[in-house]
């Protein structure tokens, strides 16, 4: 007390005015240097080591692990599925989002019936993972729901395992992930349509344009700014898919569902081999970083 | 007018309309069967031809869940977790967005870009770390475990949704205070936060919403069947009783109620926070 007083009466007035900001972050910046900073340094270490946090005295063994990862086929096919899964969500995501959108903006549908759907339309986004995992393997059960009306209007001939067989496993999830998360684009794109201003279609129209021209030349590129920032945050996100692919799925039948969140955890918490895993989730990490440079340096040039 | 340009002029509203009814049928059918299913006895799920409302109402499955104490139990420490961790969350953010909003200072910039980046980290990258240091701490299977780890993910949120709403702030109402000789302290706790109520309010229903779902550290970070959240506890119902859909159902809908309550409540500011901060699904 007695210090914190006398040196009180040192500091300057300016001094202790610059002092301030850096007080209000300082709870937000030691959380993030307890959560964000050791972690990584952390997490690059173990990936560097043989046996992190089970052998009392770990060994360093450099790249080791990066190359028993490399040289694993699993890895790879875990890593093309990741890119399949996201790249697939991304696309049916900005489509039914942009669909959507677009319907609702429509100056047929009336303001009150436009206000509930959007309601409507985006309460999937609200459901947790597990819980959107349960609906969907009770809807796409073989006994299920979906395969008593597809069998009843022929689409498909018998009961199809979708979640259980290798060739329809990994698309399946896929439609679910879709269903789970268009609603982030539709509300975007929404407020976006109502921000472009109604002259540049009042212009178009004079000029002769039909609507497929007004959309392609003056919705999509006044939208562009919004469809690439939010683009690329699903993208990252989509690829550390964790919840969805291990309830549904757990990775499987035979790793044709595997990911890489998921193939990182069963090295972590099924082999227990801490260090394998942590140069898994460097690779992870590696990928999300480079598409988060692009978001940083999109959000910045806005 | 003429049949064909009537049928012309009607055309564009039924497209539009009927493109309305299949978003519906998307988006709505999987939420309405859950709620059914949770409605039906278990037997009568699975039953040909299916059908979307109940023969017989009962409310079986919600009673079996009450009458587990297990059960309530996940219930209680999700509201437990997910409570604390909006109250610290709102607190430290509250505090980080003043002096992001109304000062500027060296490295405000790169605390900046650190915040948006952290928003991209893996779980699974921290998790691994995570497991290492909760376990260091002795706080392995515990609620400190998870409110101190799901702080990593909805601080950085919620500092960016304070900051942009203090942002329409006007700087006059708080610089005033200043030079009547108050403290920014006043400033921010008498002036800015009692009409911050409504970015408050969005952002404390959306950490609410992160808390609640989140699975892979819960998963992780606890083990015992006491400290388990509602999404490990369906998980782990799915495990256990595979064929007992309609309280997996129940569950499930129990698990989204105060999801759907706080959204519907807090809507209007939450959807414009949505689009503003480009929020996590």
């Amino acid at each position: 007390m007695q210090a914190t007083l006398s040196r009180r009466a040192f500091v300057s007035y300016a001094t202790r005015r610059k002092l301030v900001p850096y007080a209000y972050v300082a709870p937000a910046m030691a959380l993030f240097a307890l959560l964000m900073l050791y972690p990584m340094i952390a997490v690059f270490r173990y990936s560097l080591m043989d046996g992190a946090i089970i052998k009392r005295n770990p060994t360093f063994v450099g790249f080791a692990n990066y190359v028993a990862n490399f040289e694993n086929p699993v890895f790879w096919q875990a890593v093309g599925q990741t890119l399949y899964f996201t790249s697939l969500s991304v696309i049916f995501h900005l489509a039914i989002g942009m669909g959507f959108a677009l319907l609702l903006n429509s100056p047929l549908v009336n303001p009150t019936l436009r206000s509930l759907l959007r309601t409507l339309y985006v309460l999937p986004w609200l459901f947790t993972a597990v819980i959107i995992a349960i609906i969907w393997r009770l809807l796409l059960d073989p006994e299920g729901v979906i395969n008593a009306i597809l069998m009843a209007l022929h689409v498909v001939g018998h009961k199809v395992e979708w979640f259980s067989s290798t060739t329809t496993a990994l698309d399946a999830l896929t439609f679910v992930n879709v269903w789970a998360g268009y609603p982030l684009y539709m509300v975007s794109l929404l407020a976006g349509l109502q921000g472009v201003p109604k002259e540049l279609y009042e212009a178009a129209g004079i000029d002769g344009a039909n609507a497929i021209e007004k959309f392609r030349f003056i919705t999509v590129p006044q939208l562009t700014p919004i469809i690439i920032s939010i683009a690329l945050l699903d993208f990252i996100w989509t690829m550390q898919v964790f919840p969805l692919v291990w309830t549904i799925t757990g990775g499987g039948p035979i790793y044709s569902t595997e990911v890489m969140s998921t193939y990182t955890y069963k090295q972590a918490f099924a082999d227990y081999d801490f260090s394998m895993a942590s140069s898994s989730a460097i690779c992870i990490l590696l990928m999300s970083l480079s598409a988060t440079y692009f978001y940083v340096k999109h959000q910045k040039a806005q | 007018m003429t049949k064909r340009s009537r049928l012309k002029s009607l055309a564009p509203t039924a497209l539009t309309y009927l493109g309305l009814a299949v978003g519906l049928v998307y988006a709505g059918f999987p939420i309405l069967w859950m709620l059914f299913a949770s409605l039906k006895s278990n037997t009568e799920i699975f039953e040909l031809p299916p059908r979307l409302l109940p023969r017989h109402f009962t409310l079986e499955a919600y009673f079996t869940i009450f009458a587990d104490p297990i059960k309530v139990r996940f219930f209680v420490n999700s509201y437990l977790v997910s409570g604390v961790v909006t109250l610290l969350t709102v607190l430290i953010a509250i505090l980080s967005a003043y002096a992001f909003s109304r000062y500027s200072f060296r490295f405000k910039a790169l605390l900046n870009v650190f915040v948006i980046s952290t928003q991209t980290v893996p779980p699974i990258t921290l998790l691994i770390p995570y497991f290492g240091m909760v376990v260091a701490f002795r706080i392995f299977d515990t609620y400190y475990a998870l409110i101190l780890t799901y702080m990593v993910f909805t601080l950085p949120y919620a500092i960016l949704l304070m900051t942009g709403y203090l942002n329409t702030l006007p700087k006059e109402l708080d610089e005033a205070v200043l030079v009547d000789g108050g403290s920014s302290w006043t400033a921010l706790w008498r002036v800015l936060v009692p009409i911050s109520i409504p970015g408050i309010v969005a952002t404390a229903v959306y950490t609410f919403l992160l808390a609640w779902n989140e699975f892979l550290f819960a998963l992780t970070l606890t083990k015992s069947m006491e400290m388990r959240t509602v999404p490990i506890g369906i998980e782990l119902l799915m495990g256990q009783h595979a064929y007992e859909w309609n309280q997996m159902m129940a569950m499930s809908v129990l698990g989204s109620l105060p999801l759907l309550v706080l959204f519907l409540l807090a809507q209007r500011y939450f959807l414009a926070g949505m689009t503003a901060g480009s929020v996590k699904a």
